[in-house]
């Protein structure tokens, strides 16, 4: 008879396994390496103790652990191996501002034009609705042909072949920054320029849909995912840049206090999201207006752009040992955790700032990894260097909130400022700290302390659910220049943004989402992802609840919602309890168990949309519904 | 061992951890050209090896029995250079399993002749010691499935190495070991192009019909109309 530690039986394979995985560990602590944090984070150890092979790259670990225990969230992952790469050796790359083009050949047109190759399911909406405003043809246009190219990721490993977005004169990934304002409408082409697939490298599919997550898109420009277009075709996607409300009741420039500003695009092709995005299908979109106004000498006086504010999409990526090239673990259905860190395309680079105020656009692109942000110093790791987040989701708050971190999920943006001023001369990290040992989300914080009940218990060792101060992912480093430095911007403090739209509305109708796991598939209330089903019809210009249940066990879901932006008015029936999270937002995390309650107003566009959880991995596998909305609405109420 | 742990030193020191090699104002090394050192250490790509690579990690060339009878190597004869669908039942299965079968006749009867010309359906049991030949063989028969969709039986070792390089697996081990909580899905592939996803098993047939289509042209166009 052959017992683990937690007194179940096992075989004597297993119990072999066990007897192997001690010794190995004993000889990994003689060496030098003490946590099996370390030994995870190294890429070094499976769930059963086991060390991986020098080549092992997948997503499973053979030969399972013993340890007993349900909660998934504790068991890591079989950790992938990259191979080493120095850090803060590269600087940070700024994406450059997109450039427009004087025209575009054939002519935009109201319908798709399906004769030149165009693939798009209806008509523009805008130009019908107000084509003064918003004519079929406006003078902004953009064309980005989505096509390969090579990436220095870090200068050990190899030149990696990506893909990016190329809009004439820059190609890059994350793609150029669009520069957007309010009361400018603009048209991009984008067009399908990939390789084959047959040249992918080992993974993505060159069939694309191209989303601008965040926007109050019609529907036939929101880059649904299940339109998309093959090599050679392209998309005229029209973006209003008008504000919610405009053509119901807030006519006819809609409700300022739905201004949106930090916005990325992406592709969201059905079934293989995570695949495109992971290979580098990404940018950011900002949009201004008269009060954030890209100039911090007028209107809230945010720093200024593109000087002293800069968008950072992170992403955790793994790296094949033996090719050194990007890998993407083709078979996980639960979450893919990378070992290797990035921001803005480069891995763990420095930034040299000026002692002032910076705004900073944190952005999480996945494909599944949580980040709670925290500034470290390395020569005071005691300290807690406060920061301001001063929008969610790209919604500047009602005012600033000061915290000491800030947490996100894949898809979810924060804007944070941090004065540099009290850090001259000096050199500071932005860390992640948050303690993730799988792609099904971060480890829990009920136990004492901050640690984990459940991942103490699993593990048999205190697991803490923040990391210590330097213990954590070291993903960006400031190297503060000395002195002084002029800086107009308005200290945080002081600052006041919009005013929440009220949600003292009655809905129209309540709508209840269970969100459920069931032999590896994810269902919405029971019924799965379908591009050909249309689950619930929303009213024109209406109002709506949405009940949203997690009812899958351990995982923790981003849920994005498209078109408009939500409120959250509860959390397990209590006001949300963080302060950031007063606010507009349009993805939720939703915890373990968690039941939230949103509020919607549907305004101005129709047509479909999905809701779907954004940890890609998920999205693929197919946590997604597609619904409608139309002049008449359903009431259906679970839809 | 000795050798191992001083590569772990060396790595750690390399800044996996980043804390050593930070501490002061380091001078800022120039720039290595990406590709200088490194094409000394890693391994040149080409789309053969990369597949290769697919091949190695997720689609071993064990032996395996089908339905009738026959012996054959699941890479080399299943796999190499189709297009191809994978999931899991066994004979004595409850709900999951019947219910994934019966949605897989239909899109059998969706996807026509393409079934067996272009596109091979496989499904794996995942009792092998129980489900011999003939119980594939009755269970495959009982869903009218056609020629082109093949059930597979093998030797224990065998199928669990499948199960795990093709993804069918629960993270929680306790989970992973329940049969009546195997994974309902159903992995789709052009193994040629290197392009693989998943869809539900429970999902509707024409959904999963039309996903495998996808697969098989990748270049296809597709709008839904409002």
């Amino acid at each position: 008879m052959y017992y683990n530690v937690f007194g179940e039986k096992v075989s004597r394979a297993r119990y072999k396994e066990m007897l192997v995985a001690a010794k190995n560990r004993r000889e990994l602590i003689a060496a030098g390496l003490t946590s099996r944090r370390d030994l995870f984070k190294m890429g070094l150890l499976t769930a059963g103790g086991m060390l991986v092979a020098k080549t092992g790259l997948s997503s499973r670990a053979y030969g399972q652990t013993v340890n007993g225990g349900t909660n998934q969230m504790c068991l890591p992952n079989n950790q992938p191996a990259s191979p080493p790469t120095r850090a803060f050796i590269e600087p940070l790359p700024v994406m450059p501002t997109a450039q427009t083009v004087r025209t575009l050949t054939p002519t935009p047109t109201l319908a798709p034009n399906t004769g030149a190759g165009e693939v798009r399911a209806a008509s523009h909406q805008a130009p019908q609705i107000d084509s003064r405003r918003f004519p079929v043809v406006p003078r902004t246009l953009y064309q980005m042909n989505q096509h390969a190219i090579s990436a220095i990721q870090s200068p050990d490993l190899p030149i990696q072949t990506i893909w990016g977005f190329d809009d004439g004169v820059h190609a890059t990934s994350p793609g150029p920054t669009y520069f957007a304002h309010y009361g400018v409408p603009q048209l991009t082409r984008n067009i399908n320029a990939l390789p084959p697939a047959s040249q992918n490298g080992g993974f993505g599919m060159p069939s694309v849909t191209t989303h601008l997550h965040n926007g109050h898109t019609p529907s036939e420009s929101d880059g649904n995912p299940c339109d998309f277009y093959g090599i050679g075709n392209f998309c005229d996607q029209y973006y209003p840049n008008v504000l919610a409300g405009f053509n119901f009741d807030f006519m006819p420039n809609g409700d300022i206090n739905e201004s949106l500003s930090t916005l990325w695009y992406h592709d969201h092709r059905v079934d293989f999201t995570s695949q495109n995005t992971y290979k580098g299908l990404l940018g950011f979109y900002l949009l201004f207006n008269q009060f954030d106004t890209g100039n911090e000498t007028t209107g809230f006086r945010l720093p200024s752009f593109p000087q002293f504010d800069i968008p950072l999409a992170f992403a955790d990526k793994v790296y094949d040992p033996t090719t050194g090239l990007l890998a993407f673990d083709l078979f996980n259905l639960d979450g893919i955790l990378g070992d290797k860190f990035l921001v803005n395309g480069k891995i763990q680079p420095f930034f040299n700032v000026q002692p002032r105020r910076y705004r900073f656009r944190l952005l999480d692109t996945g494909p599944s990894r949580f980040f709670q942000f925290f500034l470290t110093d390395l020569n005071n790791l005691g300290a807690t260097n406060p920061f301001w987040v001063i929008a969610n989701d790209g919604n500047l708050l009602p005012v600033p909130v000061q915290v000491q971190s800030v947490r996100i999920g894949v898809a979810e943006r924060v804007d944070i400022v941090i004065d540099f001023s009290q850090f001259a001369g000096k050199t500071i990290y932005l860390e992640n700290r948050l303690n993730q040992l799988n792609g099904q989300g971060p480890v829990d914080d009920f136990g004492p302390n901050g640690t984990s009940q459940e991942c103490t218990q699993v593990l048999g060792t205190t697991t803490p659910s923040i990391l210590a101060a330097g213990q954590g992912n070291l993903l960006l480093q400031f190297r503060v220049a000395g002195g002084t430095a002029v800086d107009n911007s308005l200290p945080p403090a002081q600052q006041k943004f919009y005013q929440l739209p009220s949600t003292d509305v009655e809905p129209r109708i309540v709508r209840t989402f269970k969100f459920d796991r069931l032999n590896g598939q994810w269902s919405i209330n029971g019924q799965f992802m379908d591009c050909n089903t249309f689950r619930f019809t929303v009213q024109q210009n209406s109002v709506e609840d949405w009940i949203l249940m997690n009812l899958s066990g351990d995982w923790t879901h981003p849920i994005h919602i498209h078109l408009e932006e939500h409120r959250i008015l509860s959390r397990n029936r209590a006001a949300p309890p963080l302060a950031i999270e007063n606010s507009r937002k349009d993805v939720t995390q939703l915890h373990p168990n968690e039941r939230v309650r949103l509020f919607f107003r549907f305004r101005d566009w129709v047509g479909k949309y999905p809701i779907h959880c954004h940890n890609v991995v998920h999205e693929d596998h197919a946590m997604m519904a597609l619904w409608h909305v139309l002049p008449t609405g359903d009431n259906v109420l679970v839809p | 061992m000795n050798r191992l742990a001083n590569r772990l030193a060396r790595r750690k020191f390399l800044g996996m951890a980043a804390t050593a090699a930070v501490a002061t104002n380091v001078p800022r090394p120039a720039v290595a050209a990406a590709g200088d050192t490194a094409a000394a250490t890693f391994a040149p790509e080409t789309p053969a090896s990369a597949r290769s690579r697919i091949q190695q990690r997720h689609l071993p060339n064990i032996p395996l029995v089908t339905h009738e009878g026959k012996e054959v190597r699941f890479y080399d004869d299943l796999v190499k250079g189709k297009v191809v669908t994978f999931n899991f039942f066994y004979a004595l299965c409850g709900d999951v399993c019947p219910a994934v079968t019966a949605n897989l006749a239909e899109v059998q009867k969706l996807l026509g002749d393409q079934v067996g010309r272009e596109i091979f359906m496989y499904s794996f049991t995942l009792k092998p010691e129980a489900d011999d030949v003939l119980a594939i063989q009755n269970y495959r028969d009982t869903f009218g499935a056609g020629p082109g969709w093949t059930f597979l039986t093998g030797k224990p070792d065998d199928i669990e190495t499948l199960r795990r390089a093709i993804g069918f697996t629960n993270p929680n081990p306790v989970l992973d070991k329940d049969t009546t909580q195997h994974i309902g899905n159903v992995r789709y592939g052009n193994e040629a192009l290197m392009l693989w996803a998943a869809c539900p098993g429970m999902a509707k047939p024409s959904f999963i019909a039309e996903s495998i289509s996808w697969a098989l042209r990748p270049d296809t166009n597709r709008v839904q109309p409002p």
